[in-house]
C-alpha cells in the first residue's frame, strides 16, 4: 500500500447520493482473479453505453477526470456490497481521496485497507465542496484537514490507527501477525472452555 | 463448563452489568482490547469463502509463504460465477465467460493447496454461502462469522455476530483468524404485533429499510426484537438479517430461542447429544439482558406493514403494493423514476412485469419455494412473463424436488434451475435484459444490478409468484389459498 501524507489536486464532483458499489464497479467485472486493470472498469455503466461507446456528457469521460485525484461525491457514498474491487477501481482510475458527508462502513474500511483516503466532512462543508468541481483542494492527512485555495481549513476526523497505517503505508497484516502469541493463547483458552462445556 | 456455574463471558446479572446480545459476543471474541491507538483484535470463529472475493486473499498468503491458520474454521463454496444450467451431455459446464470458469478453478486450486474444505461441484451441500452455512449447521449462536460478502449478516439470525469484509481482510482472516475492528454502536429495532396474512419477512425488512433509510444503520449493529420477530421462523429471520446491510448496518442479529435450537439440532456440523444440550444452555443465555442499553432504539408496529415492493434504485425506495410511487421533483427521485421507466405519482398495481426471479440468499430457501408453489399450483405464468426459480442450495433443490415443487413450477411455465446466486447479481449470465422490468426476491435494486439497464422491483416470494401469474404487479393477498369455508349462519 502506498503511503499518503498530503496531496494537492483537482476535484471531480459526482453529486449523486447513495452511489453504490454496483455503480462503482459492476458485478460482471468481478470475475477477475487479480485487481490489475480494475480502474478501466470504474463506473463502466456510467461511462459507456451498451455498445461500448463513451457516453457524451459524462464527467468521468472528460480528460480532466483521470487527472483529478480527489473525488467529492454525494451523501452515503459506497453503499452496497463488500467488494474491495470498488476502492481498487477508484484507485486504478486515479483517485486517492474520496470526500463525502457520509461514507458506507464496509467501503470506508476497504478504502483504508487499500490506500484510498476516505474523508467525511460535515454537511455544510460538504455542500460547499460539491460546488468546487474542477477546482483545487489540499488534503493533509498529517494535519487532518482539507484546505481550499481561498484559505478555508476544514478539519476531519479519522481513526488514529487508520491514519497511522495510511501515513506510513503500513500493511495491517504485519500488525496482526505480530499478535500471534496472543491469538494462540486466546485459542487455547476458548477451546478449553468449549470442550469443558461439551464434556 | 460444569452445570450451574455462570460463565462471566456470557451472562450479565444486574442492570449495571446488563449487556446486549452484541456486547456478549463482542466481549467473548476480544483477543486484544481496543485502545485509542489501535482497534480491537477480534477472533473469528467461522470464515466462509467464495470464488469472487477470495483469490487475492489467497495470493497474499502465497506471497508471504503463510498457511491458512485455521482450515478447520474455514469453509468454501462456489455460488456467484457458477452457471445455473445443468452440464451438457459430456458433463461440461457452460460458464458465462472464460474468466468465470478460471475464477472457479482458482478457488478449487486454492482450497486444495491450503487444505480448505470446499463444497464445490458434485458436493451435495454446495449452495449460496449464506444458505449453505446455516443449513449444514456451520453457523451457530455465539459465533463470529465473516465472509467477503456483505450479506453475511444473514447468519445473525442465529444470534451470531456476522458481517461482510473486503478481500484484503479475507487475507488477514486466512492468515491470522482475526480482524482489526472498532466497536460499532448498537441499534435495537423492536417490532410489536403480528404480520398480517400475505405479509412476510421480506415485506418487514423492506418496511424497516424505508423507515430508517438506506444509511439508517451505518456504524451500528442491529438487533431485531419484539413479538413480530419472535414469531418468525428461522428462514424468515434469515431474510430479515440478510438485508441489514441495505440499511447500512454491517450486522443484524436476533437472540437465539427454542426455534433456533430446533433448527440446529441434528444438522451435520452442529454439536450432538450432550454437547448439544450444553451448547444450547450457553446459547440461550446470549439474549440481551433486561435493562441493557442500546445506543439507539426504533419501535415499529406490524399492523403498519403491507406487502411491499421497491419502485426505485435503492432498497429504501419502496411502497406498499397498493401505493403510488413518489411524484418527481427531487434529483434522486427523478433519476430513479427515469431509470425505472415510471411516471411520478403512478400506482404500482398493474405495472407490467417481464421477468420474475425467485432465489438468492434472501429468499431462495425451501419455505420461500413452498410459498411460491402455493400460488403457482394450478395456475400459469403469464404468457409475456419469464419466470426463473433458482434454489439457494443443493439441499433446497433436493427438498423441493422431493416435495414435487419443481413440477409445480415447470407446469406453470417457470424455469427450474441449479443452485447459485444467478440473477441476483447477474455475474453468471442470468441477466435481465436492458429496459425490462423484473420482480425479484433478491436484495438489491441498484441500477444495473441484474444486468445493464435492468429494472428491478424487490418483493417477497409470495408477491413475486402472484406477479408472475398476473404478468403485472398485483396484491399477493388476492392469491392466498382460500380460507377454510365457514358454515353459513342459518
Ligand atoms: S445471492 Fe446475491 S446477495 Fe446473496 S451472496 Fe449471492 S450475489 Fe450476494
Amino acid at each position: 500500500m502506498d503511503a499518503f501524507t498530503t496531496l494537492t489536486g483537482q476535484v471531480l464532483v459526482l453529486p449523486e447520493e447513495n452511489i453504490d458499489t454496483d455503480q462503482i464497479i459492476p458485478a460482471r467485472f468481478l470475475t477477475a482473479t487479480s485487481f490489475e486493470g480494475m480502474g478501466d472498469h470504474a463506473f463502466a455503466d456510467w461511462r459507456y453505453d451498451r455498445e461500448g461507446q463513451a457516453v457524451p456528457g459524462c464527467v468521468l469521460n472528460e480528460p480532466r477526470a483521470a487527472q483529478s485525484p480527489i473525488l467529492v461525491a454525494g451523501r452515503n457514498f459506497g453503499c452496497g456490497s463488500s467488494r474491495e474491487h470498488a476502492p481498487r477501481a477508484l484507485l486504478g482510475f486515479g483517485f486517492r481521496v474520496v470526500i463525502s458527508s457520509e461514507i458506507a462502513d464496509i467501503f470506508r474500511g476497504n478504502s483504508q485497507n487499500v490506500g484510498l483516503l476516505p474523508v467525511v466532512l460535515p454537511e455544510a462543508v460538504h455542500t460547499r465542496l460539491l460546488a468546487m468541481d474542477g477546482e483545487e483542494l489540499t488534503v493533509d492527512l498529517e494535519a487532518c484537514e482539507v484546505r481550499t485555495p481561498g484559505g478555508e481549513r476544514h478539519a476531519f476526523e479519522i481513526d488514529g490507527f487508520a491514519r497511522y497505517c495510511l501515513l506510513n503505508g503500513m500493511d495491517r497484516l504485519d500488525f496482526l501477525l505480530a499478535q500471534d502469541q496472543t491469538i494462540t493463547r486466546y485459542e487455547e483458552r476458548h477451546e478449553r472452555q468449549d470442550s469443558a462445556a461439551a464434556g | 463448563m460444569p452445570n450451574g456455574q455462570e460463565d462471566p463471558a456470557v451472562s450479565g446479572q444486574d442492570d449495571a452489568g446488563a449487556r446486549t446480545l452484541f456486547d456478549k459476543l463482542w466481549d467473548a471474541h476480544i483477543v486484544r482490547e481496543e485502545s485509542a491507538d489501535t482497534p480491537a483484535v477480534l477472533y473469528i470463529d467461522l470464515h466462509l469463502v467464495h470464488e469472487v472475493t477470495s483469490p487475492q486473499g489467497f495470493d497474499t498468503l502465497r506471497a508471504r509463504g503463510l498457511p491458512v491458520r485455521r482450515p478447520d474454521r474455514t469453509l468454501a463454496t462456489l455460488d456467484h460465477s457458477t452457471p445455473t444450467t445443468p452440464p451438457d451431455a459430456n458433463g461440461e459446464r457452460h460458464y458465462f465467460t472464460p474468466q468465470a470458469k478460471s475464477q472457479v478453478q482458482q478457488l478449487e486450486r486454492n482450497c486444495d493447496e491450503f487444505g480448505v474444505r470446499l463444497e464445490g461441484w458434485g458436493s451435495q451441500q454446495r449452495g449460496i454461502v449464506h444458505v449453505m452455512g446455516p443449513e449444514i449447521g456451520a453457523t451457530q449462536p455465539g459465533m463470529t462469522v465473516v465472509c467477503g460478502d456483505s450479506h453475511t449478516a444473514t447468519h445473525g439470525a442465529f444470534g451470531a455476530l456476522a458481517f461482510g469484509i473486503g478481500t484484503t481482510e479475507v487475507g488477514y482472516v486466512l492468515a491470522t483468524q482475526c480482524l482489526l475492528q472498532r466497536k460499532p454502536k448498537t441499534l435495537r429495532i423492536t417490532v410489536d404485533g403480528r404480520l398480517g396474512q400475505g405479509v412476510g419477512a421480506k415485506d418487514l425488512i423492506l418496511h424497516i429499510i424505508r423507515t430508517i433509510g438506506v444509511n439508517g444503520g451505518t456504524g451500528h449493529v442491529i438487533e431485531y426484537a419484539g413479538e413480530a420477530i419472535e414469531a418468525l421462523s428461522m428462514e424468515q429471520r434469515m431474510t430479515v438479517c440478510n438485508m441489514s446491510i441495505e440499511a447500512g448496518a454491517r450486522a443484524g442479529m436476533i437472540a437465539p430461542d427454542q426455534k433456533t435450537l430446533d433448527y440446529l439440532r441434528g444438522r451435520p456440523l452442529a454439536p450432538r447429544g450432550e454437547a448439544f444440550e450444553a451448547a444450547a444452555e450457553r446459547w440461550l443465555a446470549l439474549r440481551t439482558d433486561p435493562g441493557a442499553e442500546f445506543d439507539r432504539e426504533v419501535r415499529l408496529h406490524a399492523d403498519d406493514i403491507a406487502p411491499t415492493l421497491t419502485w426505485g434504485i435503492d432498497p429504501g425506495m419502496s411502497v406498499p403494493v397498493t401505493g403510488t410511487v413518489p411524484a418527481g421533483g427531487a434529483p434522486g427521485t427523478d433519476r430513479a423514476l427515469g431509470y425505472m421507466g415510471l411516471e411520478g405519482g403512478q400506482a404500482l398495481l398493474g405495472h407490467a412485469v417481464d421477468i420474475v426471479f425467485v432465489g438468492s440468499c434472501t429468499n431462495g430457501r425451501i419455505s420461500d419455494l413452498r410459498e411460491v408453489a402455493s400460488v403457482l399450483q394450478g395456475r400459469q405464468v403469464a404468457a409475456h412473463t419469464r419466470m426463473l426459480v433458482v434454489p439457494g442450495s443443493e439441499a433446497v433443490r433436493r427438498q423441493a424436488e422431493a416435495e414435487g415443487l419443481h413440477e409445480v413450477f415447470l407446469a406453470a411455465g417457470a424455469e427450474w434451475r441449479e443452485p447459485g446466486c444467478s440473477m441476483c447479481l447477474a455475474m453468471n449470465g442470468d441477466l435481465v435484459p436492458p429496459g425490462k422490468t423484473a420482480v425479484s426476491t433478491s436484495n438489491r435494486n441498484f441500477e444495473g444490478r441484474q444486468g445493464p439497464g435492468a429494472r428491478t422491483l424487490l418483493a417477497s416470494p409470495l408477491t413475486a409468484a402472484a406477479c408472475a401469474v398476473a404478468g403485472k404487479v398485483v396484491d399477493p393477498r388476492d392469491f392466498l389459498p382460500a380460507p377454510a369455508p365457514k358454515r353459513e349462519a342459518a
